[in-house]
């Protein structure tokens, strides 16, 4: 076992380190591109400034940023140097579908897109579309580093460099209503991006897998379980019956394939993000996910609701009338919608931060190890050990945020359909 | 300068949303209807038949323990029952010993009774048959004593006498 764990670590560690000097190597080349265009002639399609970009890469590496674009949603499925294309589907209020492969894009390593195509820009992985309706459509050739991002009053604006003028390009629109800095922009996407891809992939694993199981059911009738079938039935047994049962009484048989397609999606979910060098996809954290889950949640909450349930949510009986009226029914009331928030919340922000805190460990090797081979060994053993533990630790949250959503989620399901005992 | 990218994770677009609700509804009813379902239902059949089997084997053990029980009631009965015959069978023995051996005494104490009798009676023919002899003798000797007296008194003498002796050897 220790032998394992050495030579595991050893792996990792070495590979940290290709990872950096890869990194490095990658930033010296664009380095180099730079003085290459200040200084020869361009060649005929380069469309951008006079530097061969308007936009010069960041020349401090900052390991927020770098989380920040690890754990986004993209248009392009990025493993390593790959950056695989994904289908854009986009509907522009004032351009109407397009469907197009975001390889059309030619996203550099950084995912930034080298083209634009019918006014939509890729910066960082993740589709833009220029606001000005005089950015000519079709498929363009910007150049290098002409998509980039500016601070303007507080938050980053994307703009294109063309033709030497400037344009903004929007972010597509989001559900938020500008709570979060989102809103209604000028498209809508939904492409199958990296997070659609990865929760397709696993939701098809999953159920190839649970098919299959149940199949062995089915085919080894009165036998002992064998395989894949004795790894998943202790756990599958677990949610039955410390989940389903204690809360939902009699019940339980109704709402075990919601909890079990709950548990079951979140936790494989949670664990494919966390699977290294496979993109990392942070479904489960994302606020659009477990925003859906929750809504789900509420819907099965209150469609099972009995009268029991109705009348102490809304006229709790024994109480002062006063006391109903101002205080207990709008808590109540509020407590409905509070339940599904805290459960989208709590899933989003802890799969967030983990992800965030991994890509941070890894990023101090390019803080501190400033190109020398010392200072790149030193740190990588250092963040090594860093992310190995919190890499363990994440394994674990995993495990417990797609328990704490099921059990949540039967409690409430449980509370809504317990009958009155008096 | 640094600064920080937008935190995009936390806005929710509408293309994850429309195909999450797209992709869990789905998950959640097939993999409901044609996984989840049928395992939690054969698990519960498993369950069930584990019970039963349990059951089973608790209410055979009963039923053996209760057979056993009837057996070592009916054993004991069938020892009782024995002792009972054996202590009866030993009772009636004795008894037909006893029976036996008193009326073996009765029988004995009736033919010596009997021989008694008898001898008495042979004893007392006995003895009236040697009176009678007796006494014819004595009449046979007195008639040759008076015969013989009638012809001399020395020879009557002696013949008296050897009469004697012929008695004598008799």
């Amino acid at each position: 076992m220790r032998k394992f764990i050495l030579s595991f670590w050893c792996m990792l560690s070495l590979c940290v380190i290709g990872m950096a000097q890869g990194h490095e190597g990658h930033d010296h080349s664009h380095d180099h591109g730079d003085h290459a265009h200040g200084t020869e002639a361009h060649d005929g399609h380069a469309q951008g400034g006079d530097h061969g970009g308007c936009f010069h890469h960041e020349e401090q590496f900052n390991p927020g940023n770098v989380a920040f674009h690890h754990i986004s949603d993209q248009n392009v499925y990025s493993i390593g140097p790959l950056q695989l294309p994904l289908p854009v589907m986009v509907y522009a209020q004032n351009g109407g579908w397009d469907f197009f492969s975001s390889g059309k894009f030619h996203p550099d390593g950084h995912g930034v897109g080298e083209y634009a195509y019918n006014k939509y820009v890729l910066f960082e992985g993740m589709i833009h579309r220029v606001a000005d309706e005089s950015f000519p459509g079709g498929h363009i050739n910007l150049g290098p580093h002409n998509v980039g991002e500016k601070e303007i009053d507080g938050r980053k604006r994307v703009f294109v460099c063309y033709g030497g003028n400037q344009y903004e390009a929007l972010y597509k629109s989001t559900a938020d209503g500008g709570l979060f800095g989102g809103g209604i922009t000028n498209f809508y996407d939904f492409s199958l991006t990296k997070n659609v891809v990865s929760m397709f992939l696993v939701f098809f694993l999953l159920g190839w897998m649970f098919i299959g199981i149940a199949r062995a059911y089915k085919k080894r009738e009165g036998q002992a379980p064998s395989g894949l079938q004795s790894f998943i039935e202790p756990i599958f047994v677990f949610i039955q019956d410390e989940v389903a049962k204690p809360f939902l009484g009699h019940k339980w048989e109704t709402y075990l394939p919601y909890l079990m397609a709950l548990f079951f999606g979140i936790l494989g979910l949670n664990l494919f993000g966390q699977i290294p060098f496979l993109g990392n996809a942070n479904v489960t954290g994302n606020l659009a996910f477990t925003a859906v889950l929750a809504i789900f949640t509420f819907l099965v909450v209150n469609l099972s609701g009995n009268k029991h349930y109705w009348e102490h949510t809304l006229w709790m009986p024994g109480v002062p009338a006063w006391l109903k009226i101002f205080i207990l029914t709008p808590v109540e009331i509020l407590g409905l919608f509070i339940k599904p928030l805290t459960l989208m919340l709590r899933l989003f922000a802890n799969i967030t931060a983990g992800h965030m805190v991994l890509v941070i460990f890894v990023g101090l090797i390019f803080v501190f190890a400033q190109g020398n081979w010392g200072g790149v060994l030193g740190t990588s053993i250092g963040s090594g050990l860093l992310t190995i533990f919190m890499m363990s630790i994440e394994l674990l949250v995993a495990f417990i945020q797609a328990f704490v959503f099921t059990i949540l989620t039967a409690s409430y399901i449980g509370a809504a359909t317990e009958e009155a005992h008096h | 300068m640094i600064y920080l990218a937008n935190f995009t994770p936390i806005l929710p677009d509408f293309g994850l949303i429309f195909w999450t609700v797209i992709f869990f509804g789905l998950f959640w009813f097939l993999i409901g209807k044609f996984a989840f379902g049928p395992i939690r239902d054969a698990l519960k059949k498993r369950e069930g038949d584990i019970q039963d089997a349990l059951d089973e084997a608790k209410r055979a053990r009963e039923e053996m323990a209760d057979l056993k029980a009837e057996n070592e009631k009916v054993m004991n009965e069938a020892r009782e029952e024995r002792a009972k015959i054996l202590r009866e069978a030993k009772e009636t023995k004795d008894a037909i010993v006893n029976e036996a051996r008193d009326k073996a005494k009765e029988e004995a104490k009736r033919i010596v009774g009997n021989a008694k009798a008898e001898i008495e009676s042979q004893k007392n023919a006995a003895l009236v048959e040697v009176k009678n002899q007796a006494g014819m003798m004595a009449l046979a000797i007195a008639e040759k004593v008076i015969k013989k007296q009638l012809t001399g008194d020395s020879e009557q003498e002696k013949y008296a006498n050897s009469l004697v002796d012929e008695i004598k050897l008799n």
